[in-house]
């Protein structure tokens, strides 16, 4: 049984079908990789599955339950958690305040502690501080707790959504392009922490992602996408070799050459 | 002496709307030209209460706060439901406060734009300063604790904020009782102040006077905010300029803190010692990399 499924999802703007017919599955402790050329209907299909965008046609379940419709905020709740491929932190927030507000969900005082600051509000904060710091260990945050996140050089950024995702506490987490902008020394430091978070947490990770060596190295499956449809799906050789992912790439001159 | 205690009275009565305000607009990014109106309801409200029905001061106060709190309910239901974009929502805003001015000038019980005259002198200045302080204080526990924090992560990425979890509906709303409870304060305490309520008082350019206040303070900060509040009343008043040269002061001081910090006065600090010695040795020293808050 899938984790996550979608079928026949299509999404159109106006006039513009973005993602067109899409069906795909994975499932429970699996690595996929979503790969195809730029403008293709990836952002977009990871949109539809975390509610940004409501699906034109079509349904999208989570362990077997129709989240088509449903609001950013209860998906989350049900288990999904994503990064944005244009870095989306809270900026003007400490690093750690980045996590600890995605945490608040388990801050249980209500507005009259908070207002008086009682001690419950100062233990709890404390706690939740705490547990902020464990998940900045894991991305390789620590030295820098205090920094505003708009400070970070750009590779940190990606780290620190990366670990304010895993705060969530999602099943599936969705990472769009972490690698952008990495250099071939970060993307191998990149791929480790990625392999690192999905056996600590027990994720399953749906990767979109323009660098092929880290698509290689975590996706044993791949779906590719192109012009908003599933041009193939399957394992990366299967990919490697397919005549029609590089013709989607490169451009038909290219592959009948 | 009676003069600079009365400046002073009305500095600390705008301390209480203008953090109020911070929390909406500074803390949460959501601009309002309406905010006058939330003064209005809860100045009138007390007002009635202890001129006609002679309602203890403090409930009457209290009572004020709830009605500006149940009436922001009912602007913020539709607008913040639809996510309006912040520039929509501050239109609606100044429609929203002008209509209260008006159905404040219709109804019978304020006596139309005749005004409230007689009501009793409770706001003194002891008083009025220890609601600001009282303000400030609860204003500086919410916004350190998850409900500012997170209005913070709405302001900052709305939608990052809903990948984590957040209902913008719930933190905007709160976020917009809050500021008009403040404000009802504010106003309450300055009908009992002034003994003299007419709903001109209450114009858009109160409203203006507030925001520029949140803005020129520093989209971030309380501290900053009450600076310029005070700044807006005292500056005026110490250069004695006419009423109508007063909107021309405010947007000096607000085209000056523009140019020379774009971010506000006080940006996205607070007034600290600990904040003042870090300026100082950032001018002697060389900035090391941007804190946050
Ligand atoms: N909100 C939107 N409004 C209109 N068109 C959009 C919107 N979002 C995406 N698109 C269009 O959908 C197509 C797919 O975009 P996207 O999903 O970002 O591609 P990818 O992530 O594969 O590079 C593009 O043509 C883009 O212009
Ligand atoms: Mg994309």
């Amino acid at each position: 049984m899938p984790l996550l499924e979608l079928k026949n999802v299509t999404k159109t703007f106006g006039g513009i079908v973005a993602v067109k017919d899409v069906s795909y599955y994975i499932k429970q402790d699996e690595i996929i990789g979503l790969i195809g050329p730029n403008g293709a209907g990836k952002t977009t299909i990871f949109n539809l599955i975390t509610g940004v965008y409501k699906a034109t046609e079509g349904n999208i379940t989570f362990q077997d339950r129709d989240i088509t419709d449903a609001n950013p905020v209860s998906i989350v709740k049900n288990g999904i958690a994503r990064t944005f491929q244009n870095i989306r932190l809270f900026n003007k927030l400490s690093v750690i305040e980045n996590i600890r507000t995605v945490l608040y969900r388990e801050a249980d005082y209500n507005l009259g502690n908070a207002l008086i600051r009682s001690s419950k509000v100062t233990r709890i904060e404390k706690k939740l501080y705490d547990k902020s710091l464990e998940y900045l260990e894991v991305v390789g945050l620590i030295d820098y707790i205090n920094n505003r996140a708009d400070s970070l050089p750009y590779g940190l950024q990606r780290k620190l959504e990366i670990a304010r995702a895993l705060a969530l506490d999602p099943k599936l987490l969705l990472l769009d392009e972490p690698a952008a902008g990495m250099n071939p020394d970060e993307c191998i430091d990149l791929v480790e922490l990625i392999m690192k978070i999905k056996r600590t947490y027990n994720l399953t990770i749906m990767l979109i992602e323009h660098h092929m060596d880290v698509v290689m190295e975590l996706c044993p499956r791949i779906v590719v996408i192109n012009f908003g449809q599933v041009l193939m799906e399957g394992s990366k050789l299967d990919v490697q070799n397919d005549p029609r992912v590089l013709r989607a790439y490169l451009g038909e001159e290219y592959a009948n050459a | 002496m009676d003069y600079i205690y009365g400046v002073m009275a009305v500095i600390c009565i705008e301390i209480v709307a203008t953090v109020g305000l911070s929390v909406f607009t500074g803390f949460t990014g959501l601009f309002s030209l309406g905010h006058a109106a939330f003064m209005a309801i809860g100045a009138y409200t007390s007002a009635i209460l202890t001129y006609f029905y002679h309602v203890p001061f403090v409930l009457a106060l209290l009572l004020g706060m709830v009605m500006a709190g149940l009436v922001s309910l009912i602007l913020g239901f539709p607008t913040l439901r639809a996510k309006l974009r912040g520039d929509y929502f501050a239109i609606a805003t100044l429609g929203f406060g002008e209509a209260v001015r008006v159905i404040l000038e219709n109804l019978s019980i304020t006596q139309g734009a005749r005004g409230l005259p007689g009501i009793k002198h409770f706001t003194t200045l002891p008083v009025a300063f220890i609601f600001a302080v009282l303000v400030v204080w609860l204003t500086k526990n919410f916004i350190w604790s998850k409900f500012g924090r997170n209005a913070i992560a709405v302001r900052e990425d709305s939608v990052a904020a809903e990948m984590a979890g957040i209902d913008l509906f719930k933190v905007r709303m709160l976020s917009l009782v809050y500021s008009a409870m403040c404000g009802g304060l504010a106003g309450g305490l300055f009908a009992h102040y002034l003994n003299f309520i007419q709903p001109v008082m209450f114009t858009s350019i109160l409203s203006t006077q507030l925001t520029s206040a949140v803005v020129a303070g520093g989209m971030g900060s309380i501290t900053g905010p009450v600076l310029a509040i005070a700044l807006f009343i005292a500056v005026p008043e110490v250069l004695r300029v006419a009423n109508m040269w007063r909107l021309v002061a405010y947007g000096l001081i607000l085209v000056l803190i523009m140019v020379f910090r774009p971010s506000g006065i006080m940006g996205y600090h607070e007034l600290s010692f600990e904040w003042i010695s870090k300026i100082f040795k950032k001018n002697t020293r060389n900035k090391a990399g941007g804190k946050g808050i």
